[in-house]
């Protein structure tokens, strides 16, 4: 599938997609982030059980401390 | 438009600011002098002499509350300037209140778990606000790793989104001013923005 990630054009290979599979197979490590799928925030306990679209605008930050 | 125009346009708005530390004196302090009306400020926390060496506070004012400092010292540079200081630890319940009626919110805070716990209640409960978040502020130099993006109308994100602080790479007044300039900078555009 093909999705826009960070604006940018991706392809995954495979047609199934959580956001959970997404982390594990962009190796997004860092404990504290933010996700949003067109524009929808996917909150934690959701991450297994979301699943990315071809076509799908995701956006992905990390949060770090410090401010 | 002339500069008076800009003050009298940005005089209109009411702008939320989430901690008054680093990033929430200095973004608050920005602000203010570009001339938006009301700034809405919540921290919990006092001002300690070990937080002047980036915050927006002064030596004789260790021990006070900072959202009390933060008023005074914006009073001082311009009287016309409404804060509206909170010294609470914001939560999810009292969120929504306190902010209610801000056109946009500047996420400051230190933790990494309030930006988040900030940025879920913002964007489920208060719809049509914009947050402009303060993500990777630690250590000095790289000042070209430091930017900011447009995640949707709702959400943008200033910062390196890289470094953490710690001992090592401690938050310091150039980088944190940077970011806090940043975040007020894109406040300003999205105001000016507004009819």
């Amino acid at each position: 599938m093909k999705i826009i990630l960070n604006n940018r054009d991706e392809v995954f290979d495979r047609d199934v997609m959580t956001v959970s599979d997404m982390i594990t197979i962009k190796n997004f490590s860092f404990r504290l982030k933010i996700i949003k799928i067109n524009g929808k925030l996917v909150s934690r306990d959701q991450y297994d059980s979301t699943y990315i679209n071809d076509g799908d605008n995701v956006q992905m930050f990390y949060l770090m401390s410090g401010g | 438009m002339k500069i008076a125009e800009i003050e009298k346009h940005l005089g209109k708005f009411r702008v939320g600011i989430a901690g008054a530390g680093g990033l929430g004196s200095n973004c608050a302090i920005c602000l203010a002098r570009s001339g938006v009306g009301t700034l809405v400020v919540a921290d919990y926390d006092v001002v300690e002499i070990s937080n002047l060496s980036r915050q927006y506070y002064f030596r004789d004012q260790a021990g006070m509350k900072k959202v009390l400092a933060l008023q005074q010292n914006i009073k001082r540079i311009n009287p016309e300037i409404t804060v509206i200081p909170y010294q609470v630890e914001l939560d999810a319940g009292n969120l929504p209140v306190i902010f209610k009626g801000c056109n946009l919110i500047i996420e400051a805070f230190d933790r990494a778990d309030m930006k988040d716990m900030l940025i879920e209640t913002v964007q489920r409960e208060m719809p049509g606000v914009t947050l402009i978040v303060g993500s990777g502020i630690a250590g000095w130099g790289k000042s070209e790793d430091i930017k900011c993006r447009k995640i949707d109308d709702s959400l943008y994100i200033c910062g390196d989104e890289t470094l953490e602080t710690s001992e090592e790479l401690p938050p310091m007044a150039p980088r944190v001013g940077i970011v806090a300039s940043m975040q007020a900078n894109l406040a300003v555009e999205l105001l000016m923005k507004i009819d």
